[in-house]
Order: C-alpha cells, then sequence, then structure tokens
C-alpha cells in the first residue's frame, strides 16, 4: 500500500466537469539507473490506472517509465448524481490499490 | 612506423572486439514508426490538439505537461505521447470513458534530454491529430550525492 | 583600490536583496509549490500528520496526547530552529528536536535522519509555520555557534576550493550551466526536490554541496552542520517559511 492525496472539490454541479487531483508517492523506478556498483537497477513502476464513478469509467491510462516518480495525475470528471469515485492503479508486481472518495453533488 | 606499432598492439591481445553498444535513447525513426503504426490508414493532421510543455525545462526528472483536444470528449479514443529523446519513445496512453469531463490530462514526466515530444490523438471517426513540442533540457549545475 | 571596491559593491548589487529560491526557479516548479494537491511534498506531510497522531513508544503516547493539534501547537515553532538547547549545550535543529522528544519523551526508537518518517514529521511541524517569517535568534548561548557557523559558510574547501559565501553571496543571480545560482535559504525545508525525485532535509543539500566542491562532508549529526544551519537561519531571517517547498 503506497501513500496516495486526492483532492476533489467538496460539492460539484451536476453536469458541469470538475477537477480530481492525485498524487501516488511511487518512486517509478524507471529501470534506466543504475546503482553504485554499476549494476541496472531494476523496473519498479505503476503501469496502469483507471477511474471509474460508480463503475462507469472516466478513463484509464498506460503508465510507462517517463511517468515522473510520485505520479501526478490530474483529469476532468462529469457526474449526474452524488456517488463514489474510485481510481486502482496496478504496479509492475501486480499490487492493484484502489482509493475512493465520495463526490456529492448539491 | 604506426603499422609496426599496431602488430606490436595486436600481438599483446591489447585490441579486443568492441560489444555492440545498446543506444541510449529511441530515434525520431522509432516514433514516427510507433505513430504510423497507431495511425494506420487515417490522416494525420497537425491540429486540434494541444500538447502544454515549457519549452525551456529545469529538470528533466520531473516537467509538467498537459494535453488536451479540441473536440468533444465523447468523440475523443485515445490520446498518445511521445518522447523521441528517453530510452524508451512511449511515455503515455489515455482513454476516455463515459464519465470523462474532457479530453485532457495532466501529469508529470521525465525528458532524458532535449528532444521533441508528439501527442497523437484518435478521434472516433477514426481521424488522428498531432501536436509536438521541442524543447531544452537542462543538467543539474552541481553533481549531486 | 577605488576599482576593487567598486567591483565588491556591483557584486554585492548582482546578488541582491535576500530573497527566496522560491524566486528562481522556473514558474513550472513554482506551480508545483504552490498548488497543494500537486506538490509531492505533501505525502511526507500526509506521512507526518498520520505520525504525529500515532501512539508510539514505552508509554503508548502521540505527539498530539502532549502537544494537542499542530496547528496551534506548533504555529511558528520552526521559525525559530537551529535553537540552543540548554540540557545538551548547543544548538539543536528542529528535527533533531523532534527526535529527542520521541526517543527520550515518548520512548519510541529512533529513526535515521533522512528517513521518510522524520522528515514527513519535520515538514508537518515545519508546514504550521508556513507563511511565517524566519527568527532565529544569535545573541545569548548561541552566539558563539553562529559565528562558527559563518566562519564555515566563508571558508574554503575541497578540491575546488569554493567557499558557499562565494557562490551563494558573491554570484548568487548568475548561471551555473543554465541554472540560476540561488542565495541558499533554509526557509523551504524539508523540500522536494526534483533531482532527487523526493523529499530531503538541509543536511542532505549541504553534504551534497560538500560532495559538489569535492570536500569531504560533514557527518551527518554532525554539530558543523547545526552551526552552518543555524547561520543560514539567521541570514534568512525575515523571509517566509515555505516548507514544504519545491525546488528544481
Amino acid at each position: 500500500m503506497v501513500r496516495v492525496l486526492l483532492n476533489v472539490p467538496k460539492r460539484v454541479k451536476r453536469d458541469e466537469p470538475f477537477d480530481v487531483k492525485l498524487l501516488i508517492s511511487h518512486p517509478m523506478e524507471s529501470g534506466q539507473r543504475r546503482d553504485d556498483m554499476g549494476q541496472p537497477i531494476p523496473r519498479d513502476i505503476i503501469n496502469s490506472f483507471v477511474c471509474t464513478f460508480d463503475d462507469e469509467e472516466v478513463l484509464r491510462a498506460d503508465l510507462f517509465p517517463a511517468i515522473a516518480a510520485n505520479p501526478f495525475l490530474s483529469f476532468a470528471v462529469t457526474v449526474q448524481a452524488s456517488g463514489t469515485l474510485a481510481m486502482t492503479f496496478v504496479d509492475d508486481h501486480g499490487t492493484v490499490q484502489t482509493e475512493t472518495a465520495s463526490i456529492t453533488v448539491e | 612506423m604506426m603499422r609496426r606499432r599496431f602488430l606490436m598492439l595486436s600481438g599483446a591481445g591489447l585490441i579486443v572486439p568492441l560489444a555492440p553498444v545498446r543506444p541510449t535513447h529511441a530515434t525520431p525513426a522509432q516514433v514516427a514508426a510507433l505513430i504510423s503504426e497507431l495511425v494506420g490508414d487515417a490522416a494525420l493532421h497537425d491540429a486540434r490538439v494541444k500538447l502544454d510543455l515549457p519549452v525551456m525545462v529545469e529538470n528533466g526528472n520531473s516537467v509538467g505537461m498537459t494535453v488536451s483536444v479540441d473536440a468533444p470528449v465523447g468523440d475523443v479514443r485515445s490520446i498518445d505521447v511521445f518522447a523521441e529523446g528517453n530510452p524508451l519513445p512511449h511515455v503515455l496512453r489515455v482513454r476516455f470513458g463515459p464519465r470523462a469531463g474532457a479530453p485532457r490530462i495532466a501529469t508529470r514526466i521525465r525528458l532524458a534530454t532535449s528532444q521533441t515530444v508528439t501527442a497523437v490523438a484518435k478521434l472516433s471517426d477514426g481521424s488522428c491529430w498531432r501536436d509536438s513540442v521541442d524543447l531544452l533540457v537542462t543538467l543539474a549545475a552541481c553533481i549531486d550525492n | 583600490m577605488t576599482w576593487r571596491i567598486a567591483l565588491a559593491a556591483l557584486l554585492v548589487m548582482a546578488a541582491g536583496e535576500p530573497h527566496s529560491g522560491y524566486q528562481d526557479a522556473s514558474p513550472e516548479t513554482r506551480a508545483m509549490q504552490d498548488d497543494d494537491a500537486s506538490n509531492p511534498g505533501f505525502l511526507w506531510v500526509q506521512q507526518g500528520e498520520t505520525l504525529w497522531n500515532q501512539r508510539t513508544g514505552g508509554d503508548g503516547r502521540s505527539c498530539a496526547d502532549c502537544h494537542g493539534a499542530a496547528p496551534v501547537a506548533m504555529r511558528g515553532v520552526a521559525t525559530r530552529y537551529p535553537l540552543f538547547d540548554a540540557r545538551l549545550g548547543r544548538p539543536i535543529t528542529l528535527t533533531q528536536r523532534i527526535e529527542q522528544c520521541r526517543v527520550e519523551r515518548q520512548g519510541a526508537s529512533p529513526l535515521s535522519p533522512d528517513s521518510d518518517a522524520l522528515l514527513g514529521l519535520t515538514a508537518y511541524v515545519g508546514l504550521q509555520s508556513r507563511g511565517l517569517p524566519l527568527q532565529v535568534a544569535t545573541d545569548g548561548p548561541v552566539r558563539l555557534y553562529y559565528e562558527a557557523g559563518k566562519a564555515l559558510f566563508d571558508a574554503r574547501e575541497g578540491q575546488l576550493n569554493l567557499a558557499c559565501a562565494q557562490c551563494h553571496d558573491d554570484l548568487a543571480g548568475q548561471r551555473l550551466a543554465g541554472a540560476i545560482i540561488p542565495q541558499g535559504h533554509p526557509n523551504g525545508y524539508p523540500e522536494y526536490r526534483l533531482e532527487w525525485q523526493g523529499m530531503g532535509s538541509l543536511e542532505r543539500r549541504i553534504r551534497n554541496c560538500m560532495v559538489g566542491v569535492r570536500a569531504e562532508p560533514f557527518a551527518a549529526d554532525a554539530l558543523e552542520l547545526v552551526e552552518l544551519e543555524l547561520y543560514l537561519g539567521a541570514r534568512a531571517n525575515g523571509l517566509t517559511i515555505e516548507t514544504p517547498a519545491v525546488r528544481p
């Protein structure tokens, strides 16, 4: 389990896009670096990300080693009623982590 | 004179065959091929996509990037970003779903060196749109660590 | 003789008024710092907040159990560090104070100085002083240590034979390999450095700088580092705390 900072607005308007900001604590080891002994440091990144709202997809992304460490993602969501935003990401080991946030439509 | 010295060196076994050098970065040709594969037979237009990246990059470890498409979000199938100067050229692929609020994503990327970064968007009608940014990546002044 | 004075005056002018390294960073780096939702330093602040409230150690007490809520209890605290610890008879940094509290009063096991946990706690405490001006004392029992710190700042060191003052006083504002040389203020620490791809302490930065001039860096717990930080803090008095800052 890695640390995640998720920012969503407290209240949103129905059918009006709002921004979601996500920070994930992860070194995103590219696989291109070498250690002090000259040995390659193996790749170890979060490679996929899916955001859904009440089981409907918002977006899905394939992430590659060029995504910077401690990945930041920001994108827009539109909803019609209050519900749950879920963000799931998978790393190179196959570890799956999901973070959720309630979205309240005023 | 030179020939004698050469023979002496090879006799001493000092001349060794060089191991093949692994390329340290992708090439514009590689990215062009990836884009070609992505686009297929469709036409590729240089419009409608906005790739927002600073032209002068202070530190290649983390560069803020926003890519967006001037089209209704429901019409945008995918956005791909390529960095021709990175060891691995594919940076990101995004696909938008029914709850997406806008055909836009912001993130931070790594850039190994000064290069051209390209974004290609595919719309549901099959058309493809592109934007690219030529940027300069500066290195840290002090050797850290 | 007068041309030397004129040149010195020009150099001082070029270096400019004391200003935060924030102003020397690119607009993109500043934007990263300005938005708490996109500032990676807040991943560490979040960890620090969790630790502040976590019961630990022999008596199972949290920082909150003694101090209460950090935004109230820790407000202004970071502006005064390093400061003199009467019992130890020497100045200590904020991180050292936090560790002292954890080990002696909570009975918790020691954390290493550049551990995420200690960086997180220091960043969380530092955040409670964000926007407040540094007011590090230089009089009283710290005076000698302050002078020692200044001497370290002014002394040439390393194979490159450079003193901190030469880059960060005389040449601040000019460029070194494309980057603007900052004045070297400590007001953003612990900070997220793009070069590190992570969070780090002022100690780490100073030690890296020493390696940069090819000098043997001070040990992480060396008194010299505290003296230097005391001098740097006082030198930056008036500048506001930006913890957790983002820098290239």
